[in-house]
Protein backbone atom coordinates (compact mmCIF):
# COMPACT_ATOMS: atom_id res chain seq x y z
CA UNK A 1 0.00 0.00 0.00
CA UNK A 2 1.43 3.39 -0.93
CA UNK A 3 1.87 6.02 1.76
CA UNK A 4 -0.89 8.05 0.07
CA UNK A 5 -3.42 5.25 0.24
CA UNK A 6 -2.33 4.65 3.82
CA UNK A 7 -3.14 8.28 4.64
CA UNK A 8 -6.71 7.87 3.37
CA UNK A 9 -7.19 4.59 5.20
CA UNK A 10 -5.82 5.95 8.48
CA UNK A 11 -7.89 9.13 8.21
CA UNK A 12 -11.06 7.15 7.48
CA UNK A 13 -10.26 4.75 10.32
CA UNK A 14 -9.66 7.61 12.74
CA UNK A 15 -12.95 9.13 11.68
CA UNK A 16 -14.92 5.95 12.36
CA UNK A 17 -13.16 5.43 15.69
CA UNK A 18 -13.79 9.02 16.76
CA UNK A 19 -17.44 8.78 15.74
CA UNK A 20 -17.87 5.65 17.88
CA UNK A 21 -16.14 7.42 20.76
CA UNK A 22 -18.29 10.52 20.32
CA UNK A 23 -21.45 8.43 20.57
CA UNK A 24 -20.13 6.56 23.58
CA UNK A 25 -18.79 9.23 25.92
CA UNK A 26 -20.62 11.97 27.82
CA UNK A 27 -22.96 12.37 30.77
CA UNK A 28 -24.75 9.19 29.83
CA UNK A 29 -22.13 6.62 28.78
CA UNK A 30 -23.20 4.19 26.09
CA UNK A 31 -21.40 1.00 25.08
CA UNK A 32 -20.28 0.42 21.50
CA UNK A 33 -22.61 -2.58 21.16
CA UNK A 34 -25.56 -0.39 22.17
CA UNK A 35 -24.59 2.18 19.53
CA UNK A 36 -24.61 -0.48 16.83
CA UNK A 37 -27.92 -1.84 18.10
CA UNK A 38 -29.52 1.60 17.72
CA UNK A 39 -27.95 2.30 14.34
CA UNK A 40 -29.12 -1.05 12.98
CA UNK A 41 -32.63 -0.62 14.36
CA UNK A 42 -32.55 -3.24 17.09
CA UNK A 43 -34.48 -2.99 20.33
CA UNK A 44 -32.72 -0.99 23.08
CA UNK A 45 -33.84 1.03 26.06
CA UNK A 46 -35.62 4.29 25.10
CA UNK A 47 -33.00 6.31 27.00
CA UNK A 48 -30.18 4.94 24.90
CA UNK A 49 -32.14 5.50 21.73
CA UNK A 50 -32.88 9.12 22.64
CA UNK A 51 -29.26 9.89 23.51
CA UNK A 52 -27.90 8.28 20.34
CA UNK A 53 -30.47 9.53 17.85
CA UNK A 54 -31.71 12.82 19.32
CA UNK A 55 -28.82 14.16 21.41
CA UNK A 56 -25.50 12.88 20.09
CA UNK A 57 -26.48 11.90 16.54
CA UNK A 58 -27.20 15.40 15.23
CA UNK A 59 -24.14 16.74 16.99
CA UNK A 60 -21.82 14.11 15.54
CA UNK A 61 -23.29 14.66 12.09
CA UNK A 62 -22.91 18.43 12.47
CA UNK A 63 -19.25 18.09 13.46
CA UNK A 64 -18.57 15.86 10.45
CA UNK A 65 -20.40 18.11 7.99
CA UNK A 66 -19.07 21.43 9.30
CA UNK A 67 -15.51 20.11 9.68
CA UNK A 68 -15.46 18.66 6.18
CA UNK A 69 -16.97 21.81 4.66
CA UNK A 70 -14.54 24.20 6.34
CA UNK A 71 -11.57 22.01 5.37
CA UNK A 72 -12.73 21.75 1.75
CA UNK A 73 -13.25 25.49 1.43
CA UNK A 74 -9.85 26.13 3.02
CA UNK A 75 -8.17 23.70 0.63
CA UNK A 76 -9.70 25.43 -2.39
CA UNK A 77 -8.77 28.89 -1.13
CA UNK A 78 -5.18 28.04 -0.22
CA UNK A 79 -4.57 26.70 -3.71
CA UNK A 80 -6.34 29.53 -5.40
CA UNK A 81 -4.72 32.31 -3.41
CA UNK A 82 -1.34 30.53 -3.71
CA UNK A 83 -0.88 31.07 -0.04
CA UNK A 84 -0.83 28.51 2.73
CA UNK A 85 -1.87 31.11 5.31
CA UNK A 86 -5.27 31.63 3.77
CA UNK A 87 -8.40 30.37 5.51
CA UNK A 88 -11.94 30.22 4.11
CA UNK A 89 -12.86 33.55 5.70
CA UNK A 90 -10.22 35.60 3.85
CA UNK A 91 -12.93 37.21 1.70
CA UNK A 92 -15.14 38.03 4.66
CA UNK A 93 -17.61 35.15 4.68
CA UNK A 94 -17.35 34.61 8.45
CA UNK A 95 -17.46 38.29 9.30
CA UNK A 96 -20.46 38.76 7.03
CA UNK A 97 -22.20 35.75 8.58
CA UNK A 98 -21.36 37.05 12.05
CA UNK A 99 -22.84 40.45 11.24
CA UNK A 100 -25.99 38.78 9.91
CA UNK A 101 -26.36 36.63 13.03
CA UNK A 102 -25.57 39.47 15.43
CA UNK A 103 -28.11 41.66 13.68
CA UNK A 104 -30.63 38.82 13.95
CA UNK A 105 -29.98 38.45 17.68
CA UNK A 106 -30.11 42.21 18.15
CA UNK A 107 -33.53 42.32 16.47
CA UNK A 108 -34.62 39.37 18.65
CA UNK A 109 -35.43 37.19 15.64
CA UNK A 110 -36.07 33.47 16.09
CA UNK A 111 -33.33 30.87 15.63
CA UNK A 112 -34.20 29.96 12.06
CA UNK A 113 -34.18 33.59 10.95
CA UNK A 114 -30.88 34.22 12.74
CA UNK A 115 -29.33 31.35 10.81
CA UNK A 116 -30.81 32.60 7.59
CA UNK A 117 -29.44 36.07 8.34
CA UNK A 118 -25.99 34.56 8.97
CA UNK A 119 -26.10 32.63 5.69
CA UNK A 120 -27.25 35.65 3.68
CA UNK A 121 -24.74 37.87 5.50
CA UNK A 122 -21.87 35.59 4.52
CA UNK A 123 -22.90 35.46 0.86
CA UNK A 124 -23.51 39.21 0.72
CA UNK A 125 -20.14 40.10 2.24
CA UNK A 126 -18.20 37.96 -0.24
CA UNK A 127 -20.39 39.17 -3.10
CA UNK A 128 -19.57 42.75 -2.16
CA UNK A 129 -15.85 42.02 -1.81
CA UNK A 130 -15.80 40.23 -5.15
CA UNK A 131 -17.76 42.98 -6.89
CA UNK A 132 -15.47 45.75 -5.62
CA UNK A 133 -12.24 43.73 -5.83
CA UNK A 134 -12.73 42.63 -9.43
CA UNK A 135 -13.29 46.23 -10.47
CA UNK A 136 -9.89 47.35 -9.21
CA UNK A 137 -8.25 46.76 -12.59
CA UNK A 138 -4.58 47.17 -13.30
CA UNK A 139 -3.57 45.28 -10.16
CA UNK A 140 -2.90 41.64 -9.53
CA UNK A 141 -6.49 40.32 -9.38
CA UNK A 142 -5.79 38.15 -6.33
CA UNK A 143 -4.13 40.94 -4.38
CA UNK A 144 -7.05 43.25 -5.18
CA UNK A 145 -9.49 40.63 -3.86
CA UNK A 146 -7.57 39.97 -0.66
CA UNK A 147 -7.08 43.67 0.14
CA UNK A 148 -10.74 44.41 -0.54
CA UNK A 149 -11.61 41.46 1.71
CA UNK A 150 -9.47 42.85 4.50
CA UNK A 151 -10.86 46.39 4.41
CA UNK A 152 -14.49 45.36 4.00
CA UNK A 153 -14.00 42.76 6.74
CA UNK A 154 -12.76 45.51 9.05
CA UNK A 155 -15.79 47.64 8.21
CA UNK A 156 -18.17 44.77 8.97
CA UNK A 157 -16.21 44.09 12.17
CA UNK A 158 -16.89 47.60 13.40
CA UNK A 159 -20.59 47.17 12.60
CA UNK A 160 -20.54 44.03 14.79
CA UNK A 161 -18.78 45.98 17.55
CA UNK A 162 -21.42 48.70 17.36
CA UNK A 163 -24.26 46.17 17.65
CA UNK A 164 -22.55 44.53 20.62
CA UNK A 165 -22.23 47.94 22.26
CA UNK A 166 -25.91 48.67 21.69
CA UNK A 167 -27.16 45.18 22.60
CA UNK A 168 -29.00 44.37 25.80
CA UNK A 169 -26.18 43.19 28.11
CA UNK A 170 -28.33 40.62 29.97
CA UNK A 171 -29.96 38.66 27.13
CA UNK A 172 -28.55 39.65 23.78
CA UNK A 173 -24.88 40.12 24.54
CA UNK A 174 -24.36 36.60 25.94
CA UNK A 175 -26.20 35.18 22.92
CA UNK A 176 -23.98 37.19 20.59
CA UNK A 177 -20.81 36.08 22.39
CA UNK A 178 -22.02 32.49 22.32
CA UNK A 179 -22.67 32.66 18.58
CA UNK A 180 -19.33 34.32 17.81
CA UNK A 181 -17.47 31.57 19.67
CA UNK A 182 -19.27 28.88 17.71
CA UNK A 183 -21.03 25.82 19.07
CA UNK A 184 -22.39 22.52 17.88
CA UNK A 185 -24.41 21.97 21.06
CA UNK A 186 -27.81 23.21 20.00
CA UNK A 187 -27.91 22.02 16.40
CA UNK A 188 -31.11 20.20 15.42
CA UNK A 189 -31.33 17.49 12.73
CA UNK A 190 -33.44 19.83 10.59
CA UNK A 191 -30.70 22.49 10.44
CA UNK A 192 -28.13 19.96 9.31
CA UNK A 193 -30.50 18.64 6.67
CA UNK A 194 -30.87 22.17 5.30
CA UNK A 195 -27.13 22.80 5.22
CA UNK A 196 -26.04 19.51 3.66
CA UNK A 197 -27.48 20.16 0.15
CA UNK A 198 -25.93 23.65 0.14
CA UNK A 199 -22.56 22.23 1.13
CA UNK A 200 -22.80 19.50 -1.50
CA UNK A 201 -23.69 22.14 -4.10
CA UNK A 202 -20.47 23.94 -3.20
CA UNK A 203 -18.47 20.74 -3.23
CA UNK A 204 -19.63 19.60 -6.68
CA UNK A 205 -17.69 22.15 -8.78
CA UNK A 206 -14.56 21.55 -6.70
CA UNK A 207 -14.73 17.82 -7.35
CA UNK A 208 -15.58 18.21 -11.02
CA UNK A 209 -12.87 20.80 -11.67
CA UNK A 210 -10.28 19.13 -9.44
CA UNK A 211 -7.61 19.04 -12.16
CA UNK A 212 -8.07 22.65 -13.23
CA UNK A 213 -7.91 23.73 -9.60
CA UNK A 214 -4.21 22.85 -9.70
CA UNK A 215 -3.60 25.40 -12.42
CA UNK A 216 -5.06 28.18 -10.28
CA UNK A 217 -1.97 27.73 -8.10
CA UNK A 218 0.19 28.92 -11.01
CA UNK A 219 0.80 32.59 -11.78
CA UNK A 220 -2.24 33.96 -13.61
CA UNK A 221 -0.48 34.39 -16.97
CA UNK A 222 0.80 30.83 -16.96
CA UNK A 223 -2.57 29.31 -16.13
CA UNK A 224 -4.19 31.31 -18.93
CA UNK A 225 -1.45 30.38 -21.40
CA UNK A 226 -2.15 26.75 -20.52
CA UNK A 227 -5.77 27.22 -21.55
CA UNK A 228 -7.62 28.04 -18.34
CA UNK A 229 -10.05 30.95 -18.15
CA UNK A 230 -8.82 31.89 -14.68
CA UNK A 231 -11.35 34.66 -14.16
CA UNK A 232 -14.32 32.36 -14.72
CA UNK A 233 -12.83 29.50 -12.73
CA UNK A 234 -11.92 31.76 -9.82
CA UNK A 235 -15.40 33.28 -9.69
CA UNK A 236 -16.94 29.81 -9.64
CA UNK A 237 -14.65 28.53 -6.89
CA UNK A 238 -15.13 31.64 -4.75
CA UNK A 239 -18.90 31.14 -5.10
CA UNK A 240 -18.62 27.43 -4.26
CA UNK A 241 -16.35 27.90 -1.24
CA UNK A 242 -18.49 30.77 0.03
CA UNK A 243 -21.67 28.75 -0.26
CA UNK A 244 -20.09 25.90 1.70
CA UNK A 245 -18.63 28.09 4.40
CA UNK A 246 -21.73 30.22 4.81
CA UNK A 247 -23.93 27.12 5.09
CA UNK A 248 -21.57 25.64 7.71
CA UNK A 249 -21.03 28.82 9.70
CA UNK A 250 -24.76 29.59 9.75
CA UNK A 251 -25.44 26.46 11.82
CA UNK A 252 -22.23 26.29 13.87
CA UNK A 253 -21.18 29.89 14.40
CA UNK A 254 -17.57 30.83 13.80
CA UNK A 255 -15.15 27.97 14.36
CA UNK A 256 -11.66 29.04 13.38
CA UNK A 257 -8.53 27.07 12.53
CA UNK A 258 -10.16 24.08 10.79
CA UNK A 259 -9.98 25.69 7.35
CA UNK A 260 -6.42 26.89 7.92
CA UNK A 261 -4.84 23.94 9.67
CA UNK A 262 -6.39 20.90 8.01
CA UNK A 263 -5.45 21.68 4.38
CA UNK A 264 -1.83 22.00 5.55
CA UNK A 265 -1.84 18.69 7.31
CA UNK A 266 -3.43 17.02 4.29
CA UNK A 267 -0.95 18.60 1.87
CA UNK A 268 1.89 17.32 3.99
CA UNK A 269 0.52 13.80 3.67
CA UNK A 270 -0.47 13.55 -0.01
CA UNK A 271 1.10 16.56 -1.74
CA UNK A 272 -0.60 19.53 -3.41
CA UNK A 273 -2.58 17.77 -6.19
CA UNK A 274 -6.13 19.00 -5.57
CA UNK A 275 -7.88 15.78 -6.61
CA UNK A 276 -5.98 13.83 -3.95
CA UNK A 277 -5.89 16.64 -1.41
CA UNK A 278 -9.60 17.45 -1.25
CA UNK A 279 -10.94 14.07 -0.04
CA UNK A 280 -8.22 13.71 2.58
CA UNK A 281 -8.71 17.28 3.82
CA UNK A 282 -12.43 16.58 4.21
CA UNK A 283 -11.80 13.36 6.14
CA UNK A 284 -9.29 15.08 8.40
CA UNK A 285 -11.48 18.16 8.86
CA UNK A 286 -14.44 16.01 9.88
CA UNK A 287 -12.30 13.94 12.25
CA UNK A 288 -10.64 17.02 13.76
CA UNK A 289 -13.85 18.88 14.50
CA UNK A 290 -15.48 15.73 15.85
CA UNK A 291 -12.53 15.20 18.22
CA UNK A 292 -12.60 18.84 19.29
CA UNK A 293 -16.34 18.84 19.87
CA UNK A 294 -16.20 15.61 21.87
CA UNK A 295 -13.49 17.15 24.05
CA UNK A 296 -15.56 20.34 24.39
CA UNK A 297 -18.46 18.52 26.00
CA UNK A 298 -16.45 16.10 28.16
CA UNK A 299 -13.36 17.83 29.59
CA UNK A 300 -15.20 20.18 31.93
CA UNK A 301 -18.54 20.40 33.71
CA UNK A 302 -19.52 23.28 31.42
CA UNK A 303 -19.17 23.16 27.65
CA UNK A 304 -15.99 24.68 26.27
CA UNK A 305 -16.63 26.65 23.04
CA UNK A 306 -15.05 24.71 20.15
CA UNK A 307 -13.53 27.90 18.70
CA UNK A 308 -11.42 28.20 21.85
CA UNK A 309 -10.29 24.61 21.73
CA UNK A 310 -9.46 24.64 18.00
CA UNK A 311 -7.21 27.64 18.68
CA UNK A 312 -5.58 25.94 21.67
CA UNK A 313 -4.84 22.82 19.63
CA UNK A 314 -4.34 24.67 16.36
CA UNK A 315 -1.62 27.10 17.42
CA UNK A 316 1.05 24.61 18.54
CA UNK A 317 0.07 22.15 15.83
CA UNK A 318 0.39 24.82 13.15
CA UNK A 319 3.81 25.91 14.41
CA UNK A 320 4.90 22.28 14.49
CA UNK A 321 3.69 21.75 10.91
CA UNK A 322 5.43 24.94 9.84
CA UNK A 323 8.73 23.76 11.34
CA UNK A 324 8.27 20.33 9.80
CA UNK A 325 7.26 21.47 6.34
CA UNK A 326 9.79 24.26 5.80
CA UNK A 327 10.24 23.29 2.22
CA UNK A 328 7.05 21.85 0.87
CA UNK A 329 3.87 23.78 1.26
CA UNK B 1 2.55 29.88 -38.28
CA UNK B 2 2.60 33.26 -36.56
CA UNK B 3 1.76 36.45 -38.36
CA UNK B 4 1.93 39.80 -36.61
CA UNK B 5 0.67 42.78 -38.58
CA UNK B 6 1.04 46.44 -37.54
CA UNK B 7 0.55 45.39 -33.92
CA UNK B 8 0.20 48.02 -31.22
CA UNK B 9 0.58 46.65 -27.71
CA UNK B 10 0.87 47.69 -24.09
CA UNK B 11 -0.97 47.74 -20.80
CA UNK B 12 -4.51 48.97 -20.22
CA UNK B 13 -4.35 52.70 -20.85
CA UNK B 14 -0.67 52.74 -21.86
CA UNK B 15 0.63 51.76 -25.28
CA UNK B 16 4.29 50.76 -25.14
CA UNK B 17 4.85 49.62 -28.73
CA UNK B 18 3.34 50.02 -32.19
CA UNK B 19 3.77 49.15 -35.86
CA UNK B 20 5.32 45.77 -35.14
CA UNK B 21 5.02 43.42 -38.11
CA UNK B 22 6.74 40.08 -38.62
CA UNK B 23 6.00 36.44 -39.19
CA UNK B 24 7.51 33.17 -38.03
CA UNK B 25 7.14 30.15 -40.30
CA UNK B 26 6.86 26.53 -39.18
CA UNK B 27 10.32 25.20 -38.45
CA UNK B 28 11.82 28.67 -38.11
CA UNK B 29 13.56 30.18 -35.07
CA UNK B 30 13.15 33.91 -34.54
CA UNK B 31 15.14 35.69 -31.84
CA UNK B 32 13.92 38.99 -30.40
CA UNK B 33 16.69 41.23 -29.07
CA UNK B 34 16.24 44.51 -27.28
CA UNK B 35 17.12 46.47 -24.18
CA UNK B 36 15.38 46.13 -20.81
CA UNK B 37 12.03 47.85 -20.99
CA UNK B 38 12.06 47.64 -24.80
CA UNK B 39 8.74 45.80 -24.83
CA UNK B 40 9.78 42.18 -25.48
CA UNK B 41 7.72 40.62 -22.70
CA UNK B 42 4.74 42.85 -23.39
CA UNK B 43 4.90 41.93 -27.08
CA UNK B 44 4.96 38.20 -26.25
CA UNK B 45 2.09 38.46 -23.79
CA UNK B 46 0.03 40.31 -26.40
CA UNK B 47 0.78 37.70 -29.07
CA UNK B 48 -0.52 35.03 -26.67
CA UNK B 49 -3.66 37.00 -25.88
CA UNK B 50 -2.66 37.55 -22.25
CA UNK B 51 -2.85 41.29 -22.81
CA UNK B 52 -5.41 43.03 -25.03
CA UNK B 53 -3.83 44.32 -28.23
CA UNK B 54 -4.12 48.02 -28.86
CA UNK B 55 -4.33 47.69 -32.62
CA UNK B 56 -3.24 45.63 -35.62
CA UNK B 57 -3.62 41.89 -36.02
CA UNK B 58 -2.16 38.62 -34.73
CA UNK B 59 -2.81 35.33 -36.49
CA UNK B 60 -1.73 32.00 -35.06
CA UNK B 61 -1.87 29.07 -37.48
CA UNK B 62 -4.08 31.14 -39.76
CA UNK B 63 -6.69 32.09 -37.15
CA UNK B 64 -7.12 35.63 -35.83
CA UNK B 65 -6.18 35.74 -32.16
CA UNK B 66 -9.40 37.40 -31.02
CA UNK B 67 -11.51 34.58 -32.50
CA UNK B 68 -9.70 31.93 -30.43
CA UNK B 69 -10.75 30.69 -27.00
CA UNK B 70 -8.08 30.31 -24.31
CA UNK B 71 -8.01 26.55 -24.83
CA UNK B 72 -7.62 26.93 -28.60
CA UNK B 73 -4.71 29.33 -28.13
CA UNK B 74 -3.10 26.90 -25.68
CA UNK B 75 -3.35 24.03 -28.18
CA UNK B 76 -1.61 26.16 -30.81
CA UNK B 77 0.97 28.09 -28.79
CA UNK B 78 3.09 27.09 -25.81
CA UNK B 79 4.47 29.76 -23.51
CA UNK B 80 7.60 29.66 -21.40
CA UNK B 81 7.45 32.70 -19.13
CA UNK B 82 10.40 34.51 -17.68
CA UNK B 83 11.20 32.85 -14.39
CA UNK B 84 8.63 31.01 -12.34
CA UNK B 85 7.80 31.34 -8.69
CA UNK B 86 6.82 27.94 -7.30
CA UNK B 87 4.25 28.15 -4.51
CA UNK B 88 3.38 24.54 -3.90
CA UNK B 89 5.42 21.37 -4.04
CA UNK B 90 3.96 19.78 -7.17
CA UNK B 91 6.27 17.14 -8.58
CA UNK B 92 7.98 17.97 -11.85
CA UNK B 93 5.79 15.34 -13.55
CA UNK B 94 2.57 16.91 -12.22
CA UNK B 95 3.89 20.30 -13.27
CA UNK B 96 4.56 19.13 -16.82
CA UNK B 97 1.18 17.36 -16.92
CA UNK B 98 -0.45 20.76 -16.43
CA UNK B 99 0.62 21.40 -20.03
CA UNK B 100 -2.02 18.85 -21.09
CA UNK B 101 -4.92 20.87 -19.66
CA UNK B 102 -6.01 22.41 -22.96
CA UNK B 103 -6.31 18.91 -24.47
CA UNK B 104 -8.60 17.69 -21.67
CA UNK B 105 -12.32 18.08 -21.16
CA UNK B 106 -13.27 20.69 -18.58
CA UNK B 107 -14.05 18.06 -15.93
CA UNK B 108 -11.30 15.56 -16.84
CA UNK B 109 -7.96 14.79 -15.28
CA UNK B 110 -4.96 13.69 -17.37
CA UNK B 111 -4.97 10.04 -18.39
CA UNK B 112 -2.37 7.50 -19.56
CA UNK B 113 -1.95 9.13 -22.96
CA UNK B 114 -1.30 12.50 -21.34
CA UNK B 115 1.20 10.92 -18.97
CA UNK B 116 3.04 9.47 -21.95
CA UNK B 117 3.20 12.91 -23.63
CA UNK B 118 4.49 14.46 -20.40
CA UNK B 119 7.13 11.76 -19.98
CA UNK B 120 8.29 12.25 -23.59
CA UNK B 121 8.57 16.02 -22.97
CA UNK B 122 10.61 15.39 -19.83
CA UNK B 123 12.95 13.07 -21.73
CA UNK B 124 13.27 15.50 -24.62
CA UNK B 125 14.55 18.15 -22.20
CA UNK B 126 16.77 15.68 -20.38
CA UNK B 127 15.02 16.14 -17.02
CA UNK B 128 13.24 12.79 -16.77
CA UNK B 129 15.33 11.97 -13.69
CA UNK B 130 13.69 14.90 -11.88
CA UNK B 131 10.13 13.70 -12.54
CA UNK B 132 9.33 12.85 -8.92
CA UNK B 133 11.11 15.83 -7.34
CA UNK B 134 9.04 18.76 -6.07
CA UNK B 135 9.38 21.84 -8.32
CA UNK B 136 10.14 23.84 -5.19
CA UNK B 137 13.31 21.84 -4.60
CA UNK B 138 15.05 21.86 -7.97
CA UNK B 139 17.47 24.52 -9.17
CA UNK B 140 16.42 27.55 -11.19
CA UNK B 141 17.97 26.06 -14.31
CA UNK B 142 16.19 22.76 -13.85
CA UNK B 143 12.91 24.59 -13.32
CA UNK B 144 13.49 26.46 -16.58
CA UNK B 145 13.89 23.12 -18.37
CA UNK B 146 10.71 21.85 -16.67
CA UNK B 147 8.88 24.96 -17.93
CA UNK B 148 10.02 24.21 -21.49
CA UNK B 149 8.92 20.59 -21.02
CA UNK B 150 5.51 21.78 -19.83
CA UNK B 151 5.14 23.98 -22.93
CA UNK B 152 6.15 20.99 -25.11
CA UNK B 153 3.48 18.88 -23.43
CA UNK B 154 0.96 21.32 -24.91
CA UNK B 155 2.04 19.87 -28.30
CA UNK B 156 2.08 23.37 -29.74
CA UNK B 157 2.81 24.47 -33.29
CA UNK B 158 4.33 27.68 -31.98
CA UNK B 159 6.56 28.01 -28.94
CA UNK B 160 7.03 31.44 -27.36
CA UNK B 161 9.89 31.63 -24.86
CA UNK B 162 10.59 34.76 -22.83
CA UNK B 163 14.32 34.81 -22.07
CA UNK B 164 14.57 31.04 -21.72
CA UNK B 165 18.31 31.30 -21.01
CA UNK B 166 18.12 33.88 -18.23
CA UNK B 167 19.23 32.39 -14.89
CA UNK B 168 20.87 29.42 -16.63
CA UNK B 169 24.55 28.55 -16.38
CA UNK B 170 26.66 28.58 -19.54
CA UNK B 171 26.20 24.88 -20.26
CA UNK B 172 22.42 24.94 -19.72
CA UNK B 173 22.15 28.02 -21.94
CA UNK B 174 23.81 26.16 -24.78
CA UNK B 175 21.69 23.06 -24.12
CA UNK B 176 18.45 25.07 -24.23
CA UNK B 177 19.49 26.80 -27.47
CA UNK B 178 20.41 23.45 -29.02
CA UNK B 179 17.01 22.15 -27.93
CA UNK B 180 15.29 25.10 -29.63
CA UNK B 181 17.16 24.35 -32.84
CA UNK B 182 16.16 20.68 -32.76
CA UNK B 183 12.53 21.51 -31.91
CA UNK B 184 12.43 23.82 -34.91
CA UNK B 185 13.85 21.02 -37.02
CA UNK B 186 10.82 18.96 -35.98
CA UNK B 187 8.55 21.63 -37.48
CA UNK B 188 7.66 23.88 -34.54
CA UNK B 189 7.81 27.65 -35.05
CA UNK B 190 9.90 29.24 -32.31
CA UNK B 191 9.90 32.81 -31.05
CA UNK B 192 12.27 33.58 -28.20
CA UNK B 193 13.88 36.59 -26.61
CA UNK B 194 17.38 36.93 -25.26
CA UNK B 195 19.76 39.47 -23.84
CA UNK B 196 22.72 37.93 -25.64
CA UNK B 197 23.03 38.73 -29.39
CA UNK B 198 25.28 35.67 -29.75
CA UNK B 199 22.20 33.51 -29.08
CA UNK B 200 20.67 34.80 -32.30
CA UNK B 201 23.86 33.92 -34.17
CA UNK B 202 23.86 30.46 -32.59
CA UNK B 203 20.38 29.21 -33.36
CA UNK B 204 18.08 31.77 -35.02
CA UNK B 205 17.30 32.02 -38.70
CA UNK B 206 16.15 35.59 -38.21
CA UNK B 207 16.50 38.27 -35.54
CA UNK B 208 14.11 41.07 -34.62
CA UNK B 209 15.62 44.11 -32.93
CA UNK B 210 13.04 45.78 -30.70
CA UNK B 211 13.75 49.12 -29.07
CA UNK B 212 11.26 51.48 -27.47
CA UNK B 213 8.43 49.32 -28.69
CA UNK B 214 9.33 49.56 -32.36
CA UNK B 215 11.09 47.27 -34.81
CA UNK B 216 14.57 48.62 -35.42
CA UNK B 217 15.57 45.95 -37.90
CA UNK B 218 14.48 42.49 -38.85
CA UNK B 219 16.37 39.93 -40.90
CA UNK B 220 19.12 37.33 -40.89
CA UNK B 221 21.22 37.72 -37.71
CA UNK B 222 24.37 38.36 -39.72
CA UNK B 223 22.72 41.25 -41.54
CA UNK B 224 20.93 43.02 -38.70
CA UNK B 225 23.23 42.41 -35.73
CA UNK B 226 25.89 44.98 -36.43
CA UNK B 227 28.03 47.27 -34.31
CA UNK B 228 25.83 50.26 -35.17
CA UNK B 229 22.48 48.58 -34.43
CA UNK B 230 23.74 47.13 -31.14
CA UNK B 231 25.13 50.52 -30.10
CA UNK B 232 21.82 52.15 -30.91
CA UNK B 233 19.88 49.61 -28.85
CA UNK B 234 22.13 49.14 -25.86
CA UNK B 235 24.20 52.38 -25.86
CA UNK B 236 27.51 50.57 -25.45
CA UNK B 237 30.35 49.97 -27.90
CA UNK B 238 30.34 46.52 -29.45
CA UNK B 239 32.45 44.79 -32.06
CA UNK B 240 30.84 42.10 -34.18
CA UNK B 241 33.64 39.75 -35.17
CA UNK B 242 33.67 37.05 -37.84
CA UNK B 243 35.03 33.73 -36.68
CA UNK B 244 36.78 31.05 -38.69
CA UNK B 245 34.14 28.79 -40.23
CA UNK B 246 31.69 31.61 -40.98
CA UNK B 247 30.25 32.16 -37.49
CA UNK B 248 30.05 35.55 -35.77
CA UNK B 249 30.33 36.75 -32.21
CA UNK B 250 29.74 40.02 -30.36
CA UNK B 251 32.40 41.48 -28.13
CA UNK B 252 31.66 44.57 -26.07
CA UNK B 253 34.44 47.09 -25.66
CA UNK B 254 35.09 48.54 -22.23
CA UNK B 255 37.00 51.79 -22.17
CA UNK B 256 38.22 52.63 -18.72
Amino acid sequence: MSSRTLSYVLAAGALVGLAALAFAVGRYPISVSEIFSVLFGQQVSPNVETVVLQVRGPRVLAALVVGAALAAAGTAYQGMFRNPLVSPDILGVSTGAALGAVLGIFLSLNVVLIQLAAFVGGLTAVGLVYFVGSRLRGHDPLLALVLTGVVIGTLLGSAIALLKYLADPYNQLPAITYWLLGSLAAITPKEILYSIPLILAGLAPMLLLRWRMNLLALPDDEARALGVDTRKLRTLIVAAATLMTAAAVAVSGIIGWVGLLIPHAARLLVGPDFGRLLPLAMLLGAAFLLAVDTLCRTIATIEVPPGVLTALIGTPFFLWLFALARRSW
Amino acid sequence: MLEVDALAFGFPGRTVGRDVSFSVAAGEVMCVLGPNGGGKTTLFRTILGLLEKHGGAVRIDGAALETLERGEIARRAGYVPQGHAAYFAYTVREFVLMGRTAHLGVFSAPGKGDLAVANRALEALGVAHLADQPVTEISGGERQLALVARALAQEPKLLVLDEPTASLDFGNQVRVLAKLASLAASGIAILFSSHDPDHAFLCARRALLLAEGRVLEIGAPREVIRADTLERMYRVSVQVLPLPGGAHTCLPAIRP
